[in-house]
């Protein structure tokens, strides 16, 4: 993985976002450059309100940036695509829908119909380990099966980038462990380009191979770590060297702007 | 595993505390019901006893054979089917009305925002008040009657569709937008499932309307119905008549909720749970 050369996937140039409110403007993202390698997993955390979700939301163009640009294989973002997918924290499920109807939208979107939609919807509910509950409705399924759900919706509609804001922030720590070891086999075997928000220091680089740490407000990005821990991971590698260095080092740069939020 | 034991007992004991206070759980709500209609029956008979008050509740029996006498005259089932004409044809066409009305208010906001404040108006007018109104340009017959009743619920249902589709989570549409929905498809795919289940309770808010706008549809010189029958057997102070045709206006209400209720759980039985 390592020694194949690399294209950039997506590109953040300088990018703004002001929102209007009532005492003048608030500055969600003030110059914002990042690179986001092909096949890259790269974990984004930072204090609340440092503009996560406004940077997630305007690469998968569901928001539209003050001034900047952001491409995609060296096209400007202009609106959604399907070539990126996002899971949302709140599983965002089609409630009328059961288990093979959601990971069948995306694939019906696309003209797939029939035999073919069902079997490529049956492979994502297989490698989320869902088989047993295709016919049930969202309702019938615990939180962490639900996010399973959404995951494979997005992987059904074949994105080769990977939007994740959150995912595992409503799970319990049981359940959510469980998720990034499942996340990670699936990005092992089925490489997508991932960039994933979290507020969890550790989930962010048990995940990743890049840490980008945001600051305060305006958001912008602090640092970008590398974390050299050579894949395959599992929950093992968190008791590693590695892992406790990039944890020490990380949680002291969020802390302090953790306290710079509190001023 | 030996986490399991503990538990399983606290809450075994929970049951057995609980079964011990609540004899109201053990009777199953068949039985309640039943339980209920039997308290109802006894509050009507002392009340048919009380000397200021027999005159307007004449006892059960009385009641019953009340129901002979009507069908004797030969009006009992012309006012029933009579007015369910009414109420039904009024109510389906202020539902057709309402569903366009109610998505190009949440689709357009300049249409909302001349639009809703009518309806908020109009609404909070009894129907009783402007069926004078109606009758000047209608005439008399069916078609006034279902004009009042196509005005009263058609206000209620547009405006309870209107909210539902504005309350739709913002999230399953932007998900179903980065799945590759069109305009179209988030119409059709997202926005017309997710507001079945304010379109159902438009439908049971709507027929309830209907009913009881009913004696005011009525009383634009119908020849039948149980709103008309009831204003006619006031002027000769047939209380046990009237009793009986408030009833089955009550009974025919009961009967709506159940269908619609029927009809709400084949189509939206995949909704989390909400306890009415």
């Amino acid at each position: 993985m390592a020694g194949k050369e690399r294209n950039v996937k997506v590109k953040i140039e300088n990018l703004h976002k002001t929102y209007p409110s009532r005492n003048g403007e608030v500055t969600a993202l003030n110059g914002v450059n990042l690179d986001i390698m092909e096949n890259e997993f790269i974990t984004v955390v930072g204090p609340s309100g440092c503009g996560k979700s406004t940077l997630l939301n305007i690469i998968a163009g569901l928001e539209k940036p003050t001034s900047g640009k952001v491409y995609c294989d060296d096209q400007e973002i202009n609106g959604t695509g399907t070539e990126r997918g996002v899971v949302f924290q709140q599983y965002a499920l089609f409630p009328w829908l059961t288990v093979k109807g959601n990971v069948q939208f995306g694939i019906h979107l696309q003209g797939i119909k029939g035999e073919e939609a069902d079997q490529l919807a049956m492979k994502y509910i297989r490698m989320v380990d869902l088989e047993d509950f295709v016919d049930h409705y969202p309702k019938e399924l615990s939180g962490g099966m639900k996010q399973r759900v959404a995951i494979a919706r997005a992987y059904a509609a074949n994105p080769s980038v990977l939007l994740m804001d959150e995912p595992f922030g409503a799970l319990d720590a049981q359940t959510r462990t469980q998720l990034q070891e499942e996340l990670l086999h699936t990005w092992e075997k089925e490489q997508k380009t991932c960039f994933f928000i979290t507020h969890d220091v550790d989930e962010a680089i048990i995940l990743g191979q890049k840490v980008v740490i945001m600051s305060a407000r305006p958001g912008r990005i602090k640092e970008v770590v590398d974390i050299p821990i050579p894949y395959p991971r599992n929950q093992e590698s968190k008791i590693s060297k590695e892992f406790l260095e990039a944890k020490n080092y990380i949680w002291s740069q969020v802390y302090k702007e953790y306290l710079e939020v509190r001023k | 595993m030996e986490a399991d034991t503990p538990l399983r007992k606290t809450s075994e004991q929970k049951v057995h505390v609980k079964s011990n206070l609540s004899w109201a759980e053990r009777i199953p709500s068949k039985g309640w019901l039943v339980l209920s209609l039997g308290t109802a029956i006894i509050f009507w008979t002392i009340l048919s006893f009380i000397p200021s008050t027999s005159r307007s509740f004449p006892n059960i029996i009385k009641v019953t054979e009340s129901i002979g006498t009507m069908i004797q005259r030969g009006v009992f089932w012309s006012d029933i089917a009579s007015s369910l004409i009414s109420v039904l044809s009024g109510f389906l066409l202020g539902f057709i009305i309402s569903l366009p009305v109610a998505v190009l208010m949440a689709w357009y906001r300049p249409i909302r925002l001349i639009i809703e404040p009518w309806i908020q108006f109009i609404r909070n007018i009894p129907p009783l008040a402007y069926v004078p109104l109606v009758v000047i340009s209608a005439g008399v017959g069916r078609t006034p009657q279902i004009i009042v009743i196509t005005i009263a619920t058609f206000l209620t249902m547009s405006i309870t569709i209107y909210q539902g589709v504005r309350n739709i989570d913002p999230t399953l549409i932007k998900a179903a937008r980065v799945l590759g929905a069109k305009d179209r498809d988030i119409f059709l795919k997202v926005i017309a499932p997710a507001s079945l289940p304010f379109i159902m309770t438009a439908i049971r808010l709507g027929t309830a309307i209907g009913l009881t706008s009913l004696i005011a549809a009525e009383s634009t010189g119908a020849s039948a119905g149980l709103g008309m029958r009831i204003r006619a057997l006031n002027n000769t102070f047939e209380s046990s008549s009237m009793l009986l045709y408030i009833m089955i206006i009550g009974i025919i209400g009961l009967i709506f909720e159940r269908l619609v209720k029927l009809l709400e759980r084949r189509l939206t039985g995949w909704q989390e749970k909400k306890e009415m």
